[in-house]
């Protein structure tokens, strides 16, 4: 059978490298989604989920398939002010859920550098944030999941059930997110108190997040990757707490007191990513690093100050549509997690590769992790280290990373999909093991026999 | 690179399929003749996708579009290629033939490259490639339907070129002239260029939307002849 071409549009990653044409389809209720189902099957098709299109990869694309795109399911279907207790649709962005919550005194209880991904998508990942060494990731802080699959039909799990742990995590190979029940963090304050502290190099760097792990609510750090010699991996941690006693309903709670400012030093937030991109070469990128710590040894070092939750949540939000200072080329996002007592050397290691080839990662982030038990987990008991890469020469990337990978095997270190565009499916089989996959491939077998889930990245890495 | 090539069972069509697939493409290959594409697809039958199809068979173009899109998982290129001559002599007005290549040459060019005309300017990407002739510049004393049906594609082209290029589509006109294949076989022409040459230089020229002659000879001489007096043109045994 056809299908109306009115459906045909090109998708692509958020990194912009990747991109397939397929058919889209953004159903506004339930039912539709097994329709849309039955339409694939009769067209000899597959089915691949997106949700905000935030995965920088290709997780959320796929020649030639249907995408199932939730966005205009963004409901919050219930919400309970004394409880916390937040019931929403798929579409639901991680915006929508502070926004809902914050005035009540509530804050989601983890978020991505952005606010835009939605529910679903945000679960399909697991994703974490700047606690995820305190709070793991979002898919510990759900109560019940509503989901669809072609082999069960639509079901409401919940922590006692093992599909809940594969399900959350499976980058939208299992099932369908429908929904989600979400408990979220009590705040007292709509201000986090933030304190700077700038690192010379990786050992300080280290120090610093073992000296913090254990009291604050979040920990960050910026790594300048142009730093050498004495200077490696130099850059500033962001340690964060949660802040107490503004009273019963503090001014800091309320939406006005949390929107982004519309200027930066005094230029529009629009034109910023055009500025970006006159740096966004080698050299350029060289200098707003190195000028970035030459500004935090001075500006504001080791002294606390008040940050909204939102200014300092949503940090890639400051600089809207920054992706494009990447463009014509586009860009490869690269998070690598590494057990604590092996990652002070691979992330050294990975930063030497870089700086031998010239191929340096334009922006560094280091975050400290936990473990958690769901299928596809990316998080070990140790650090990431997230890398921005210009994909100018993408071949040349792609060799640079495959090495990068092999440093992270050898170390036990993992993979996080809604950020990868580089593994191989070797690098998958050694890193989630012959029992996760077995696990994944009855599960696969049960909730979608025919296999009508699948997406770019799913294919590439021989997750099929 | 993901390509339908339409009317590829012999001449430039079966040669465009053997160089793209040679270079690592992924070609769907459409023609009437079974065994010519069976045959095409021996030397790289991961690569090269048989389909049988008649391209008088216009009501069947859009399913069959789509289905090619799907096996090839994609597409970024057309090329139209399938064009018959018979020979008509120079008093014959014979409407049977004529209305076989206004049927061929242009009707089918029409229905192939309007499904992927809506599927490019949908997705933002991807070239269309007409193979026209020079023989479309004028109309000539020896061809009237031939002449007029390469013309017609060459119109067609250019206002696909003018309507797709600023959604990102690429469309490309090549005149080539006479080429060694079936269709001249028997007409006892010289200075007829090899299709392999004819191949390589239209894959090299197919990434820049416009009308390319592939002789810089030609070029100059049908500069001359478009712009030749009809009243002077027509006393031309040309």
């Amino acid at each position: 059978m056809k299908l109306s071409t009115d459906r045909l549009a090109s998708v692509e990653g958020f990194g912009m490298l990747n991109r397939a044409d397929g058919y889209v389809f953004r159903p506004t209720a339930l039912e539709e989604i097994p329709e849309i189902f039955d339409l694939a099957r009769k067209s000899g098709r597959r089915v691949v989920l997106r949700g905000a299109g935030r995965s920088y990869g290709d997780a959320s694309i796929r020649e030639e398939a249907l995408v199932l795109d939730l966005r205009r399911m963004d409901r919050v279907l219930d919400w309970d002010p004394a409880t916390g207790v937040l019931k929403a649709e798929a579409g639901v962005t991680i915006e929508k859920l502070w926004r809902t919550g914050l005035e009540d005194g509530w804050w989601p209880p983890v978020v991505s550098g952005t606010m835009f991904p939605t529910l679903a998508g945000a679960l399909a990942m697991n994703i974490h944030g700047k606690n995820a060494f305190k709070v793991g990731p979002l898919g510990e802080h759900v109560l019940e999941l509503q989901i669809w699959s072609p082999g069960r039909g639509f079901e409401t799990l919940t922590p006692a059930d093992p599909a809940f742990f594969e399900v959350i995590s499976s980058a939208g190979l299992l099932a369908v997110i429908v929904g989600a029940t979400v408990q979220m963090k009590r705040v007292s304050s709509g201000d986090l108190t933030v304190l700077p502290i700038s690192q010379p190099n990786w050992k300080s760097q280290f120090d610093t997040f073992e000296r913090f792990e254990s009291e604050a609510d979040y920990l960050v750090s910026w790594v300048d990757i142009f730093g050498h010699g004495k200077g490696a991996g130099r850059g500033l941690i962001h340690a964060a707490w949660y802040t107490e006693g503004e009273g019963e309903h503090p001014v800091s709670l309320r939406m006005d007191r949390q929107d982004l400012p519309d200027s930066t030093l005094g230029v529009p937030k629009s034109a910023v990513w055009r500025a970006l991109k006159k740096f966004n070469r080698r050299s350029g990128m060289r200098f707003v690093n190195g000028a970035k710590y030459a500004s935090s040894r001075i500006l504001g070092n080791e002294r606390p100050h008040p940050q909204s939750l939102v200014a300092f949540s949503f940090l890639l939000d400051y600089v809207p549509n920054w992706r494009l200072a990447y463009q014509p080329h586009g860009f490869v996002q690269y998070q690598t997690f590494v057990p604590k007592e092996h990652a002070r050397q691979v992330f050294a290691e990975q930063v030497e590769l870089q700086q031998r080839e010239k191929s340096e990662a334009f922006l560094g982030v280091l975050k400290r992790h936990r473990p958690d038990r769901f299928l596809f987990s990316h998080a070990v008991d140790g650090y990431s280290l997230a890398l921005d890469f210009r994909a100018n020469e993408p071949e040349k990337l792609m060799r640079l990373c495959h090495k990068m990978n092999d440093l992270v095997l050898q170390a036990g270190g993992r993979f996080y999909f809604a950020k990868d565009s580089t593994l191989r499916p070797s690098d998958v089989q050694s890193y989630l093991g012959a029992e996760t996959l077995s696990r994944f491939k009855a599960r696969k077998q049960e909730m979608d026999p025919e296999g009508l889930l699948t997406s770019a990245l799913a294919e590439r890495v021989g997750l099929t | 690179m993901k390509a339908i090539i339409v009317g590829a069972s012999s001449g430039l069509g079966a040669e465009l399929a053997r160089q793209m697939a040679g270079r690592g493409d992924r070609v769907a290959v459409i023609a009437r003749r079974e065994e010519r594409l069976t045959e095409l697809a021996q030397a790289h039958p991961e690569l090269v996708i048989p389909v049988v199809h008649d391209v008088l068979d216009f009501e069947a173009v859009p399913e069959l579009f789509q289905e090619i899109c799907r096996r090839l998982d994609g597409l970024d290129a057309i090329i139209y290629c399938a064009g018959v001559m018979p020979a008509v002599g120079p008093d014959e007005f014979n409407f049977t033939k004529d209305a076989s290549m206004i049927d061929v040459n242009f009707k089918g060019a029409v229905a192939w490259l309007n499904e992927a005309a809506d599927r490019f300017q949908r997705v933002g990407h991807g070239t269309i490639v007409g193979i026209g002739s020079v023989a479309g510049e004028r109309g000539r004393q020896a061809q009237p339907v031939y002449n007029a049906s390469k013309a017609a594609l060459k119109a067609y082209l250019e206002a696909l070129r003018n309507r797709l290029s600023k959604h990102g589509v690429t469309v490309v006109t090549i005149k080539p002239g006479p080429l060694d294949t079936e269709m001249t076989a028997g007409l006892n022409m010289g200075g007829l260029m090899p299709v392999a040459t004819a191949a390589s230089l239209i894959l090299r020229k197919m990434n820049r939307g416009n009308e390319h002659f592939l002789k810089f000879g030609h070029k100059v001489a049908f500069a001359l002849i478009r712009n030749f007096p009809s009243a002077l043109f027509r006393r031309l045994k040309i």
